[in-house]
This record gives C-alpha cells, structure tokens and sequence, in this order.
C-alpha cells in the first residue's frame, strides 16, 4: 500500500501505521480514508495530499 | 512608553525591537520589528499573545499600567513560536489567568516548547467563542499560518481581527497604524514578510480570505503580531486583497538574475543576460549572492515571473551561497515561474545541470538551453549572454501571457 505525503507540511501518512489518534486503524488504504479524515499534522485535507 | 488603546477599551501592550535584524532565525528584518500583544479590558479580562523573551518586562510594565496583572482571566496563545511565547511564563506567574487558551495543535507546542506544567489550558476549536461580559471572542483556527498550531482571535463587537503572524510586517516605528507611514514602505514590508514566511502556505491563506469572506466577518481594525496595526476600513481592505494576490502569485513580467563568482567570470555573464533582457523590455534586477540574504532574494523575486541562476562549477559542484539561496526558495515554493541557469567553469563543468535540478525542483521550466563558458567569457560569450536575455524576455512575456488568459 502507497504511502502520501501531505503538501502542506510534509507529514507522511502510512498505511502500514494507519492514524491511531485520529481513530485510522493500521492497514488502512489511504484511498479507504474517510472523506472527512484530515492531516494530523497540519488539518489539510485528502485532497491535499500526493503520493509519495 | 505608554500602553496605547486601540479601541475602546482594548490595549496594544508590545515592544519595539530596533535591533533586531535576524527575524526567526532564517529571515532578515533589516527594519526590525515589533512584537505585539493586544489586551481587551471587559468583565472579564483577556491578554492575546505575549512578546520574545527578553521584552517581558517591558509587557508586564506596560500590563501594570492598564490593570494588576492578577486581573488578568485569560492568556491567549494564538501561536506558540518563541517571538510570542518566550515571555509566557513570565506572564503566567504574574497573572496566574484562569485559563492558558490554545488551539488543539498549541497544546501539542505548548508541550514542546515548555515541557509538562501546571497551567489550566483550555483547548478551543474553530468557530469556538468565550465570552468576555460585553464582548466576546471567537476563534478561528488558521493552521499552517504559518505553523499547524496558529489561531486568529476575533472580537465582533469591535471588529478587530487578532490575527498573529498573518498580515505581519517588520517594521519598527513608534508609529503604530499603517496609515502613519509611507504606503510604499508598508507594501514593501507585507510583501517581504508575506514571501519570506507565508508563502508555502498561499492555498491556506486563500481558503482563510475565503472563510473571513464567506462568515462574514466584518473586520474593521485588523491587529497582527508583528509592525503596524490597520485602523482604516481601506488598509484593511487593501491589505487582505494584498495577500490574495501574493498568494495566487501570478507571473510578472520582470527578471531577477541571482549569482555568486570566483573570478567575475560568471559575473560578467550575469550583467550581459542583464543586458540582454532590458534591451527586449524587461526591467531585471541583478544580486551578487556574497552581498544579498537569501531572504533579500525572496524578497526580489516576489515580483518576478523569471529567475535566472548564475555559478561557476567549484569542486564539481556550485557555489555554496548559491546552493543556500536555492535551498532557502526551493523551501518557499515560489509557483508559476521560468528559471534559467548559466556560469563559466575551468574543466568538469557540472554547474548548469546542477542549478537546472534546482530549478526543476521548484517546477521552474527552462525555456533557454542553459549557458555555460570554459575559463572567462570572450566578446562571442557576452553575445551570447545578451542573445539569451532576447530569448528569456520573449519567453517571459509569453509564460506571462498564457498565465493571464
């Protein structure tokens, strides 16, 4: 699984990690993110992000 | 000097920093600057924002003179980098305030920069408001500007946006108000601030002018945390649409040629790729990189829609002044402009592949085939210098038309 990079401030989102504190369960497909999951880092949003 | 009121009973309390001359860390401010904490007196009374370290005791003196520091009930933390915290724990004792108020991501920094203490934070969301008695605050999270922690505070009643380091400037004046100095002055400053911090962020800064737009907030004084504070509906007005504009970052039609030199080789070419692309009309600027901050470049080319790169190869590489400037715009993400790269060499000749992976980097398109000269350019060299400025200029005009249609 892909990771993607946050163009904003360059926070990596991990499959294989997931966002725990953001309730993502490791093993979650960034395209299988809910549409309302936004960066931890920084508060973009998916659309901000690109492949890594 | 004296606290100053900046409405009805709502206090500008900062301190003048006429020395400085290094702002963050990274950028000059070769005005200075101020740092700005603003103090609203109501039933309940609330500080937003504190100063750097060092200049605390002239914000507390300051605070004295308005009301005794244990009257304060709230500490604002719009923003947590050293030049508004430093003085936060000073502040924190001597108000001991009811709550330390932060945005979700100021806790995390509020963390980082001070460690575990026993404050009484109270995290608040976007759209969150508190209420002061006759005023209240409403709170707009402005994240990634320029740090993910970052808030604006605005005061309906008073239509004053707080704003942080948005809509900063370096300037240190006794002057308070944008509209006390010279308009040209003020607009050179929001650009060198805006280009020199805010700039990676330009997508942010148009959803935020969108949603100050969209929730109509009516802002009639607009507060930062750094330089001068807009009182006049049209600074105001002009000022949020100056940062539309910085942030869609359309082409100009104008040349900044950046280079560093061992034996003005290189040097000589830059001044006739100068040549070359005045005589085809376009105003250039020319930056000798051992003279010029990185931030100075910035600063220029915030109004060029080309940015042409000079160095000679150097151990098979580039110059390290260069290798700075390029790494410290690369950073910035400047968008929608052409590059160009040349300098001499002695014998390997990697300069120019070099500066065009640079440029690449910063989406920069080369229109011109770079140009590179053993030893020291000859008549034939410098000609072509100034055939490359023709070609760069009608290149420009062009990327600056297919930008505008």
């Amino acid at each position: 699984m892909k990771k993607h990079v946050c163009s904003l401030c360059g926070y990596v989102y991990d499959p294989a990690q997931g966002d725990p504190d953001g309730g993502i369960a490791p093993g979650t497909a960034f395209n299988s993110l809910p549409g309302s999951w936004v960066c931890p880092v920084c508060g973009a949003s998916k659309a901000d992000f690109k492949p890594a | 000097m004296q606290p100053l009121s900046i409405a009805n009973d709502v206090f500008w309390l900062g301190d003048i920093d006429f020395e400085s001359r290094d702002f963050h860390g990274y950028s000059r401010s070769p005005l200075g600057t101020t740092y700005n904490a603003y103090l609203i007196k109501d039933e309940k009374n609330a500080l937003f924002d504190t100063v750097k370290e060092g200049h605390g005791p002239i914000l507390l003196e300051k605070l004295r003179q308005v009301l005794p520091p244990e009257k304060v009930d709230y500490i604002v933390v719009n923003h947590l980098e050293p030049d508004h915290s430093g003085a936060l724990p000073l502040l924190m004792e001597a108000c001991r305030p009811e709550a330390l108020i932060c945005s979700p991501l100021g806790k995390k920094s509020l963390e980082g920069h001070f460690g575990s203490r026993d404050w009484p934070v109270r995290v608040v969301t976007s759209g969150e408001t508190l209420s002061l008695g006759g005023r209240s605050v409403r709170f707009i999270e402005a994240r990634m500007l320029h740090w993910p922690d970052s808030m604006f505070s605005y005061i309906p009643e008073e239509k004053l946006l707080i704003s942080n380091d948005a809509f900063g400037q370096n300037i240190a004046s006794t002057a308070r108000f944008a509209d006390e100095v010279e308009p040209a002055l003020l607009r050179k400053s929001l650009s060198e601030y805006y280009h020199n911090i805010i700039l990676p962020y330009s997508a942010q800064v148009l959803k935020i002018l969108d949603a100050i737009a969209g929730q109509g907030l009516s802002v009639e004084i607009l507060a930062p945390d750094h330089g001068l504070i807009f009182r006049r509906p049209q600074d105001v007005a002009s000022t949020l649409e100056a940062y539309r504009d910085f942030a869609l970052q359309r082409p100009r039609k104008r040349a900044l040629i950046i280079y560093d030199t061992m034996w003005r080789s290189t040097e000589r070419m830059a001044h006739a790729l100068c040549r070359g692309l005045a005589d085809n009309g376009v105003e250039t600027v020319v930056l000798n990189l051992k003279q010029n901050h990185h931030s100075a470049v910035m600063t220029e080319l915030a109004a060029c829609g080309l940015l042409a790169v000079g160095s000679p190869t150097h151990n098979n590489g580039i110059l390290p002044l260069v290798a700075a400037s390029l790494t410290y715009l690369k950073g910035l993400r400047p968008k929608n402009r052409i590059g160009a790269a040349f300098g001499s060499y002695g014998w390997s000749g990697e300069n120019t592949k070099i500066l065009g992976e640079y440029l690449s980097a910063m989406d920069m398109p080369q229109p011109v085939d770079p140009l590179k000269c053993p030893f020291v350019p000859d008549a034939a060299v410098l000609n072509a210098c100034e055939a490359m400025g023709a070609s760069l200029a009608a290149a420009l005009e062009k990327h600056c038309a297919a930008a505008c249609s």
